[in-house]
């Protein structure tokens, strides 16, 4: 699906990230870890086509990014469900509209797909903010939704970052669980992630890698913390 | 939940969808209403002025026919001499296509109205006329002047027309100018658009790089602000071609005593022209802000 292959980053001269090869296969569900400003939301980024490499090559659905047009990148994102740290919303539309956004922004949006905007609601809680604007919202809710429209088109890849980052620990577990069970139905699953807990959570549900980012390279890790 | 439905039902036609992603922007939109409108008044008047000094260096064109006369006065036993004479120096002159001597019934009839038909011309010492027709680059009058000063005695040359030869090339100027302006008032509108269109694009960067990350085109986004700076623009031309159709309208009509100041107006199917310029000013702005949005977005990732 997401093919990098020695893929190598910088924002200036210094090199943040090097020599970064991963295959993101079908069904594959990943954690993304490391410390603070190790480039998880760098490297998450590369894998949506928002940043090119500086060195390297990353294929997007057997598509090489580097010979891709502006337009095939987009139709790609529509593939690619991201939870953006920063969620990144419409402070002027009402949160419903925000989560439907990638179906108005594709010409998808229909009456039917109402009925798939209210069931993602429901599974983050949100049924009550349809009307809210996005400054109006609290942290977490802003991630759920945030996560609600990774999701709406319902996408081969999720890439999620800090996805629970503002979350109680329950809804953290909600979330997770919501996110496996697609991961079941065949989607591919990226997180990262600082919570220790969460990946133990998941040790129990899934089969799930741990890739690490550290010391600007990628290192697979073990998920027994 | 009921108006949710509605709003989504909204958005399933594309265009709306688009248009309310990006928020309004109300202050660059009053002002590119205005200025479209602004320019779309002065097109129409730069119009009418170019029309009406076209089809005023037309008409003196037509008039002028490119005609002067020599008066011959000269005892009556030395006019046919002299007339010969004359037509001689004519027939040597660069510049004049033809030359003749009008005939007596000729020169009654221009007489006729100030004497009455019954007026014994051979009579009278009245001057011998000689029309002279120019040719396409015309004679030197300077030098048929002195010509005739030293051969024809009698001979007077009347540029009756010439005079109006300068005005004849001020209006052929002024023609040119008034389309110039049209032309500049156009880039004008252009400019304005690419700066209003730019300044839209800068207020919606976040807006712009959320619709990229969930997946828009470059086309879906940049639709969203051209059709509202060419519907902006075509909104206000329209109004602006009203009102200055509604002035030149106004103006005092064609007396004859006004000449050019009263000619201020359309004539015939040149009341179509002005039905041009909402729809072309539209382009205009379609074009600018085309081209203002794929260089922003050319940039984003
Ligand atoms: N647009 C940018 N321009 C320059 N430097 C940047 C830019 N974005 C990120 N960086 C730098 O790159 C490094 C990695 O940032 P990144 O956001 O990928 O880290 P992260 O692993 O996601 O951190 P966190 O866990 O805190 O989210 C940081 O040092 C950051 O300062
Ligand atoms: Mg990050």
């Amino acid at each position: 699906m997401i093919e990098l292959e020695n893929v190598a980053y910088s924002y200036g001269s210094d090199a943040l990230l090097t020599d970064m090869s991963l295959q993101l296969a079908p069904g594959a569900f990943h954690f993304l870890t490391g410390p603070s400003g190790a480039g998880k939301t760098t490297f998450l980024k590369l894998c949506y086509g928002a940043l090119r490499p500086t060195e390297g090559r990353i294929r997007l659905f057997d598509q090489d990014l580097a010979q891709m047009g502006r337009d095939d990148v987009a139709f790609a994102r529509r593939r690619i469900g991201v939870v953006h740290q920063d969620c990144q919303f419409l402070d002027h539309l009402p949160l419903a509209e925000n989560i439907a956004l990638p179906l108005t922004v594709s010409g998808q949006a229909s009456p039917e797909q109402v009925d798939n905007l209210n069931e993602l609601m429901s599974w983050v809680g949100l049924t009550d903010k349809y009307d809210a604007l996005p400054p109006e919202l609290s942290g977490g809710e802003r991630q759920r939704a945030a996560l609600a429209r990774a999701l709406i088109l319902s996408p081969d890849v999720i890439l999620a970052d800090e996805p629970t980052g503002n979350v109680d620990w329950e809804m953290s577990q909600r979330l997770l669980r919501l996110l496996v069970e697609l991961n079941k139905m065949g989607k591919t699953v990226m997180i990262a992630t600082h919570d220790l807990m969460l990946i133990r959570a998941a040790k129990s549900l899934v089969s799930a890698r741990n890739l690490r980012i550290a010391n600007r390279t990628l290192q697979a890790a073990g998920v027994d913390l | 939940m009921r108006a949710l439905l509605d709003k989504l039902r909204g958005l399933t036609s594309p265009d709306s969808g688009a248009d309310r992603v990006v928020p309004p922007t109300g202050f660059t939109a009053r002002l590119t209403v205005f200025t479209s409108a602004a320019m779309a008044f002065l097109t129409i008047f730069a119009l009418a002025l170019s029309l009406a000094s076209g089809r005023l260096a037309t008409s003196w064109g037509d008039e002028l026919a490119r005609e002067s006369t020599i008066r011959i006065s000269a005892p009556a036993g030395q006019m046919a001499a002299q007339t010969a004479a004359a037509l001689r120096v004519l027939e040597q002159t660069p510049g004049v296509a033809s030359a003749r001597a009008l005939t007596p019934e000729e020169q009654q009839a221009l007489l006729e109205p100030w004497f009455g038909p019954d007026l014994p011309v051979q009579t009278l010492p009245i001057p011998q006329l000689i029309s002279v027709i120019e040719s396409d680059e015309g004679y030197d009058s300077e030098g048929l002047r002195l010509r005739l000063s030293a051969e024809v005695p009698g001979a007077v040359l009347d540029e009756h027309t010439r005079w109006r030869r300068p005005l004849m090339v001020a209006a052929g100027r002024l023609r040119l100018l008034g389309w110039v302006s049209i032309l500049l008032i156009g880039a004008a509108t252009g400019a304005m658009v690419t700066l209003a269109a730019n300044s839209a694009l800068a207020a919606n960067r976040q807006v712009i790089t959320v619709l990229r990350l969930v997946g828009a085109t470059d086309g879906y986004i940049a639709g969203a602000f051209v059709r509202r700076f060419t519907l902006r623009t075509l909104l206000g031309a329209g109004v602006g071609t009203l009102v200055g159709l509604l002035a030149v309208l106004l103006m005092p009509g064609d007396s004859g005593a006004g000449g050019f100041l009263t000619g201020l107006r359309f004539e015939g199917w040149h009341w179509l022209l002005p039905l041009l310029v909402p729809p072309l000013a539209a382009v205009v702005a379609y074009l600018a802000t085309q081209m203002a949005a794929r260089r922003v977005l050319g940039g984003l990732a």
